[in-house]
């Protein structure tokens, strides 16, 4: 074959009146690992989506540009006809039935069937599934990527590293494959399923298949791929093989600002025994499914950023949840002095602090709600901010607006406007939603859980800059959980660590690695036994 | 050696233990999931032994109503697997059910051959209704239930039109005694006598127990006309078809993707299941012998989700057995409950109260239900 195998030239596309794609080139010759890398936000899902023919691109007023798939023109205006062309598509989310089994799926709406006496009167939709053929053809698929899972179980309860192989056997399966577009396929997975994937993808290629590889992970990108297009706000900011590309270097072409540890000044260095703790938790225990309490004690003193780590299911997440009144507990809780009464969300809030939940989309922000019912909500149902004084107590549209257009702009949350839905901004706007409707409640001490879970890289940063600058300037007491300790290590004053649902120890962030992983694993107190 | 033994006697034990608790657990699940129904059997021998009816009279109602109900509670099932609830929709397949035999009547046509005609008028109507019914769901979807329902009531507001007004007046009637006195309107109860047990008498068989009056009754045509349905519904399911039915059910989004035509397998899920309520309704009034105007099909729909419902049917689950279950169950309980009320505290009126009662009853827990698990998964 000669010639590109798939060519998209100059594609532009609004969503909104929001520009999202500016103009971008792509081209992949068969056989080749593309890898297109960018910020969440940055474009990669909605050119896959023109490419695939998504119907929310022609809902939205279709786009601009040409794409080209064997050097013929493209209809794309549905699946049905990108697939027909040879044009695979794994999502990031999931698209697999769970109440179907594995073959069902990879043969979802491609099944084999047998004509009977009905069909005959009633057209080819009345005719019979040939299962047997529906297996063998799974199974064959699953074989090339050497899966050896049973193909007759059902998806809902299979772990998530096998989901993502399913839906490529779905595509490879489609007997014309000639491009398969992976969207962020490592996303989810642990790094042994990521490696596994990434061998798998690399055999594809020398099958043949020219592989569009979307991803924010950057040491994949260079691990894999032939050709690399950074995207940022919607531009083609470069296109270069991974030779000339180091991580720091794509890091910083999709981030467009230079990523760095924040620095933090010395002098501000708490010290616990001179100054009265700020928030005194006391014998708290916490019955948060998952993630149990039993028993901690920690002080926090004032103005500092407390980290508090632990392995995923110790009940570190369980602190701020408890304390906040989300789950049934019990302990003592004691801020400025005064006893917090515990399992009272409203008390909570009154008594000066605030929360920004690990559960973003689920218990952080009203979805169908815009940017400035969000930022107010809490403080106006829980303090009665931006009401209009009066028996009937209504909404003070003036201030509320005045208020969440500031926030908007000192948090620099990326949007259309203050009534534009949370629902469709990016993972680090929303996390930016969050921690605006918790300031405005103008806390003594912010629990963030969680602040960084499923944003990517350059918003992390921000968010985690943010952070730090209110501690800094605004002189607020953060209380931070995260499972990610190098997060943590960052920007925290402290660590505390959560082992078993107690409190393991409380070290520095700049102690050792391996005292961190000892301390993590529960084994620093046994270790530290043995050599005394 | 011993030591050896003895861990392996506590590796056994242990093990013992473990599947004993495995069987436990199994045995809670299922109690769990069949508690609906499980109930139920347990309320309808209570009130069979309270009714102090007969065995062979039970029987024989038991017969006679799972025969002429199965039809309309299995055209339930299609949606649901469709993913689009309780089809309330299956009202307007009742009204063409009616529609048919009015047309009938008016031509003075009697016994099987008005039967199948009338069945025939029904199916093209039963469509028609259906493809509206299905364009409508289509704009509401995830609210099919309550749509459903209400345009249960618009139509028979329609249909009251249709047959207070328009029969005499635009549409001829030529039977005058269809019509009320002023000549203008259908009369409240209309007279089907001629097709009275139209299918039930083609082939019935009489078994006569030594020792009782009564002989048992069975009209083989129509239990095997819901013998044919349901091998039918099995046969669809197994289809392509089916297959896309179940797939829209689960995920529409997911379905689209994968190219299947959401939209249009919506539509002819509810096509299928009208023309089933439709050819229901014509089973069921062939068995009365007559027909209240306008009152025939307004419970048709709520009757048979509380069917569908009280065999352990869920609103995103279904299967024929539950469906053959519940009409079961449900019939059993409108038979014994007014006679066990009547027994048990003197009056009548409350075990009719408690029927009525528990079939609503059984219609809001599992909604709730229904909610309330979509919740959870959403966790």
């Amino acid at each position: 074959m000669t010639g590109p195998r798939l060519e998209m030239k100059n594609i532009r596309k609004e969503y909104f009146g929001n520009k999202v794609l500016k103009g971008v080139n792509i081209s992949v010759e068969p056989g080749e690992i593309h890898a297109i890398v960018g910020e969440n936000g940055a474009g990669k899902s909605t050119l896959m989506n023109i490419l695939f023919g998504m119907p929310v691109i022609q809902s939205t007023g279709g786009f601009k540009g040409k794409v080209l798939f064997n050097g013929e023109p493209v209809p794309s205006s549905s699946p049905e006809d990108a697939m027909a062309l040879g044009i695979g598509m794994v999502h990031q989310e999931f698209m697999l039935l769970p109440g179907f089994t594995v073959m069902e799926n990879i043969k979802l709406n491609r099944e084999p069937t047998r004509p009977n006496l009905w069909s005959r009167f009633l057209g080819s939709k009345m005719e019979t599934l040939d299962i047997q053929r529906m297996r063998n053809d799974a199974r064959e698929a699953l074989d090339r990527l050497d899966l050896g899972i049973d193909e007759m179980l059902k998806v809902a309860g299979l772990p998530v590293g096998f989901m993502q192989f399913i839906e490529i056997a779905r595509e490879l399966d489609k007997n014309n494959l000639q491009l398969l577009v992976l969207d962020e396929p490592t996303a989810v997975l642990t790094e042994s399923d990521a490696d596994t994937l990434l061998e798998t993808v690399k055999r594809l290629s020398e099958q043949g298949i020219s592989i569009l590889f979307i991803t924010h992970r950057l040491d994949e990108v260079l691990k894999v791929a032939d050709q690399i297009t950074v995207l940022r706000d919607g531009e083609q900011v470069a296109t270069m093989s991974p030779k000339e590309a180091t991580v720091g270097k794509l890091a910083e072409l999709m981030v467009g600002r230079k990523v760095q540890a924040v620095t933090r000044k010395d002098n501000c260095e708490t010290d616990m025994e001179c100054s009265e703790p700020l928030l005194s938790i006391r014998d708290l225990h916490v019955e948060m499914p998952g993630e149990e309490l039993h028993g901690v004690n920690l002080d926090v003193a004032p103005g500092e950023i407390l980290g508090i780590g632990g392995l995923a299911g110790h009940g570190k997440i369980g602190i701020a949840n408890g304390i906040m009144g989300l789950y049934p507990s019990t302990g003592k809780i004691i801020l400025a002095g005064e006893t917090v009464p515990l399992n009272n969300p409203v008390a909570a809030l009154n008594s000066g602090m605030a929360f920004v939940s690990e559960d973003r989309r689920g218990i952080g922000l009203l979805l169908e709600d815009s940017i400035e019912m969000n930022i107010i909500v809490q403080a106006m149902q829980s303090q009665g901010k931006f009401l209009k004084k009066g028996i009937l107590q209504l909404m003070d549209f003036e201030a509320s607006r005045k208020h969440s257009e500031k926030m908007i702009k000192d948090l620099d949350i990326r949007c259309t406007g203050p009534e534009q839905l949370t629902r469709r901004l990016s993972g680090g706007n929303q996390q930016k939603v969050c921690i605006a409707k918790a300031l405005t409640l103008e806390p003594k001490v912010l629990f963030v859980s969680e602040p960084t879970r499923g944003i990517d890289v350059g918003a992390k940063r921000l968010v985690l800059n943010l952070l730090v600058e209110l501690n800094r300037k605004a002189g607020v007491t953060i209380v931070m959980t995260s499972s990610e300790l190098a997060e943590l290590r960052s920007v925290c004053d402290r660590i505390a660590i959560i082992y078993k649902g107690r409190l393991e120890g409380v070290l520095p962030p700049d102690d050792s690695n391996e005292r961190f992983g000892l301390m993590m694993a529960g084994a620093l107190t046994h270790h530290m036994k043995e050599v005394s | 050696m011993t030591s050896d033994s003895r861990g392996q006697s506590k590796k056994l034990a242990l093990q013992e233990t473990e599947a004993k608790a495995y069987k436990e657990r199994i045995w809670k699940y299922y109690l769990r999931k069949n508690v609906v129904p499980i109930f139920f059997i347990v309320l309808c021998f209570f009130g069979g032994y309270y009714s102090g009816l007969s065995l062979p009279f039970l029987i024989n109602e038991i017969i006679t109503r799972m025969a002429r109900n199965s039809f309309l509670v299995i055209s339930l099932i299609i949606p649901i697997l469709a993913g689009m609830g309780l089809n309330f929709g299956i009202v307007l397949g009742a009204m063409a059910g009616q529609f048919g035999y009015i047309a009938t009547a008016n031509f003075q046509m009697a016994g099987f051959s008005g039967f199948v005609v009338t069945t025939l008028i029904s199916i093209p109507l039963s469509i028609l209704f259906g493809w509206l019914t299905g364009k409508l769901f289509n704009q509401a979807k995830g609210k099919e239930m309550i749509t459903g329902i209400i345009l249960g009531f618009f139509a028979n507001g329609i249909y009251q039109l249709i047959c207070l007004y328009f029969m005499g007046n635009f549409i001829p009637i030529r039977i005058p005694t269809m019509l009320l006195s002023t000549g203008i309107g259908l009369r409240n109860t209309l007279d089907i006598k001629s097709m009275h047990y139209a299918l039930d008498n083609l082939w019935k068989i009489r078994i006569n127990i030594p020792g009782l009056i009564f002989p048992i009754i069975i009209p083989v045509f129509t239990l095997l006309a819901v013998a044919v349905l349901c091998v039918a519904i099995h046969f669809l399911i197994k289809t392509k078809l089916g297959q896309e039915f179940r797939a829209v059910g689960q995920n529409r989004h997911i379905a689209e993707v994968s190219g299947i035509k959401v939209d249009k397998i919506r539509v002819i899920a509810i096509i299928i299941s009208t023309v089933l309520a439709g050819i229901g309704q014509v089973i069921f009034l062939q068995n009365l012998g007559n027909i209240n105007t306008y009152g025939s099909h307004v419970q048709v729909g709520t009757f048979a989700v509380a069917a569908i419902l009280i065999g352990g049917a869920s609103v995103s689950k279904a299967t024929i057995g539950q469906a053959l279950l519940g009409t079961l169950l449900f019939h059993t309980l409108f038979i014994v409950s007014p006679l066990a009320g009547k027994n048990l505290i003197g009056d009548a009126m409350i075990g009719e109260y408690f029927r009525v009662f528990v079939t609503y009853g059984v219609i809001g827990l599992a909604l709730a239900l229904h909610a309330w698990q979509a919740r959870q998964k959403r966790r």
